[in-house]
């Protein structure tokens, strides 16, 4: 048997293979809004999401373009403290393996658990996110969703706004962007934005105002509550006064800007609801519609062994 | 009787390596020099190119018992030991229990004395439990033969306990060795902080927690006149500040291991749970600046610090992973690796692995001396072997070294004139 590849992270991905995934992945947009969904080049596959932090939008995208290949799908959502007690991940592993399992969709809150889940499994792996690593399908779809509004995903200067530190998503779309040719800026106060991060060739902005000056993409990332409680922020009130999107912050970006964000939001921290259900600008909502085809692409690629 | 020929040997009048012969008699060094004729009933070792050390004095390293026998045992400790050249550790208090007692310190003695080749000297607890609530008996502890006090891995973190500490310690003469990381700073973290461990999505230690611990402790130790030890020193600032202590003549020594000087944070791509350590592999720079404190003399000591784990407490999500290294079978290879490339004179090396280690828990071992105990290292300097994790001897397996190529192979270890490995 030949070793599996699998989807760890965008590094690890080169320029040509991330544009031969967009490219597979605007042909399924394409036939989803046709109607025609069906497909079998999937058939008889076995998809395992093994889910060990909960998540409604992910799994549920990776369940219906599995579906949509003609996989079966199994989700199999594990609590991480029954794991941490008892079955180790490695044990979870060797479950698989025993299950004939082809391609395994993994969401874990450690950074780097898919990578070792990958040594163990023979199925292929797919992250879906790990801890404060990486979240390479969400980068991806958020790369198709400007790639189709922006005509390019080159040249482009991206404002990512928020709580970086903690970001998975921040961390692919940085890896993603920056190795497609666009300009990346990260804006945040100084208590969220990790160590080191320049030498990724991205600019750094603690003033919101700034940072978007001139952006044609702005991202706003969730800031979860615990940063506040972790004296990272002294409060969302203020988070949102300095760092939250709302319309006057907005003005100082592009006027044909687009607004962005992977969800679940939290309306009145880091985006204003003004600016989230705002048809024009905000692409929030084709995000989740081009992360079933960017999924489907990726399942589909490495399933035939292509690609990546 | 024993006539060691053709050898090496370190003669410490001189400081350097010279040829000769070394005679070993009644479990002792009875006498050194060009030639030593021929002795009646002598056993002859001849080792054309090899030298002879005195046994490796490890001043640093948990032995899995009592408490983590699934890690390693005494026994199986004893034949890495053996193996790695090393004939002295000291051995850290963070066991379950604690070596806070005066009876746990005589059993770690005793439990060394058993193995018949490696002599245990036990540091006891700094804090009853290692808790770092309330000092430990110091007096009692030391009169069982308690060598210095610590908590092993964790940091004492109360300035106010640290203080109490030193002074209390300082009325028996004895020491306080940090495990030196501001506590706080480095709660929860993973792999040092930079770029990364900021790619890797893993909590980061500051560099500078060592800094801001070594800081703290050099001027509590100062106000209390007390004695403190800093172990596994990894960062050049906090080196920066023991080479000032020093020099002002304060009551200050450290320790580093091989893997901060011959490694750096490179080590866990991959999330390679056996690079995680603790403090964590640093910088490129640092570990340069470990390699010059080595050659200038700031850090005291090589010392193994090994901390045995099983695949179980490491075949985890890296953060969650137990940090350690087992590093008594690559002790004086990787501390060798240094000589080959230039960096420190293989006396320079010997020292930091014998005498100096020696002379700072007070023991007669560590020199090739007339009446100094038979523990004995021979080696080849140029002999090769490679690191391989399961290959290792000893239960313990969690090299960060693995794959690593070292020259320097042990050829035999004596302990007391009896050989104890070849």
């Amino acid at each position: 048997m030949t070793s599996p590849k699998h989807l760890l992270g965008i590094e690890g991905l080169n320029p040509s293979a991330v544009t031969s995934l967009l490219d597979l992945a605007e042909s399924y947009v394409l036939l989803n809004r046709s109607g025609k969904t069906q497909r079998d080049s999937l058939r008889g596959r076995t998809l395992i999401n093994l889910f060990f932090e909960d998540s409604t939008r992910t799994r549920t995208s990776f369940e219906l373009a599995g579906k949509r290949l003609g996989a079966d799908v199994i989700n199999m959502s594990v609590s991480t403290s029954s794991v941490t007690k008892g079955e180790t991940l490695l044990d979870t592993a060797a479950t698989l393996n025993a299950m004939n399992c082809d391609l395994l969709v993994v969401r874990h809150n450690r950074s780097g658990a898919p990578a070792l889940l990958a040594q163990k499994v023979e199925a292929s792996v797919i992250n879906a996110g790990d801890g404060t690593h990486e979240h390479p399908t969400q980068a991806l779809l958020d790369a198709l969703t400007i790639r189709r509004r922006k005509g390019r995903i080159s040249g482009l200067t991206v404002a990512i706004c928020g709580d970086i530190a903690h970001s998975r998503v921040a961390r692919s779309n940085i890896l993603l962007l920056t190795m497609m040719g666009n300009f990346v800026r990260v804006i945040g106060p100084p208590t969220l934005i990790p160590s080191g991060i320049e030498a990724a060739g991205v600019t750094v902005f603690n003033d919101m105002e700034e940072g978007l000056t001139g952006a044609d993409i702005v991202m706003a990332l969730r800031l979860q509550k615990e940063r506040m409680s972790g004296g990272m922020v002294p409060s969302s009130r203020e988070f949102f006064a300095f760092y939250g999107l709302d319309r006057r912050k907005l003005g100082f970006a592009k006027p044909d800007a687009l607004v962005m964000h992977p969800g679940p939001m939290n309306r009145g921290v880091e985006i204003d609801s003004d600016i989230a259900d705002d048809p024009v600008r905000s692409v929030i909502k084709e995000q989740v519609e081009m992360g079933v085809a960017v999924r489907m692409a990726v399942l589909d690629a490495l399933a035939r062994g292509e690609i990546l | 009787m024993i006539l060691f020929r053709k050898i090496r040997y370190l003669d410490s009048a001189a400081q350097a390596l010279v040829e000769g012969e070394v005679l070993v008699k009644n479990g002792v060094i009875a006498d050194f020099g060009p030639s030593l004729g021929d002795p009646d009933g002598a056993k002859i070792i001849e080792a054309e190119g090899a030298v002879l050390s005195p046994g490796l004095v490890d001043m640093r390293a948990s032995l899995g018992e009592p408490g983590f026998e699934y890690r390693e045992t005494i026994s199986s400790a004893a034949l890495a030991a053996a193996a790695g050249g090393i004939t002295t550790i000291a051995v850290l208090p963070d066991s379950s229990p604690a070596i806070d007692d005066p009876a746990l310190v005589r059993l770690i003695a005793t439990r060394g004395a058993e193995t018949g080749s490696v002599t245990l000297l036990p540091y006891a607890a700094a804090t009853r439990g290692c808790g770092g609530q309330e000092l430990a008996e110091y007096g009692l502890l030391k009169a069982a033969g308690a060598v210095a006090f610590t908590d092993g891995a964790k940091t004492i973190a109360s300035s106010r306990l640290m203080r109490l500490a030193l002074s209390y310690a300082s009325g028996f003469g004895m020491r306080i060795v940090q495990h030196p990381e501001d506590y706080e700073l480095a709660k929860g973290g993973a792999a040092t902080s930079g770029a990364r461990a900021s790619w890797m999505g893993l909590p980061g230690i500051p560099a500078a927690a060592e800094a801001i611990c070594v800081a703290r402790d050099i001027r509590l130790a100062e106000m209390a006149n007390g004695a403190v030890h800093f172990a596994h020193i990894t960062t050049g600032e906090a080196l920066d500040l023991i080479r000032r202590a020093k020099d002002k003549g304060l009551a200050v020594t450290c320790d580093t291991a091989p893997p901060y000087f011959d490694l750096n944070e490179t080590a866990i791509g991959d999330y390679r749970t056996y690079a995680k350590l603790s403090p964590p592999l640093r910088a490129e720079s640092d570990r340069q600046a470990v390699l010059a404190a080595l050659q200038d003399g700031t850090i005291d000591a090589i010392a193994s610090d090994h901390q045995p784990r099983d695949a179980d407490d490491k075949r985890l999500p890296f953060a969650e992973a137990s940090p350690g290294g087992a590093g008594l079978a690559t002790l004086l290879g990787v501390t060798l690796a240094q000589v080959q490339s230039g960096h420190l004179t293989l006396p320079q090396a010997l020292a930091l692995l014998t005498a100096r280690p020696a002379a700072w828990l007070g023991i007669n071992t560590g020199v090739i001396a007339k009446g100094a105990p038979a523990d004995l290292c021979l080696f080849h300097p140029e002999r090769s072997w490679r690191v391989s994790a399961g290959q290792l001897p000893g239960k313990a397996q969690n090299t960060p070294f693995d794959g690593r190529a070292l020259e320097g192979m042990v050829l035999g270890t004596w302990k007391a004139g009896i050989r104890v490995f070849g």
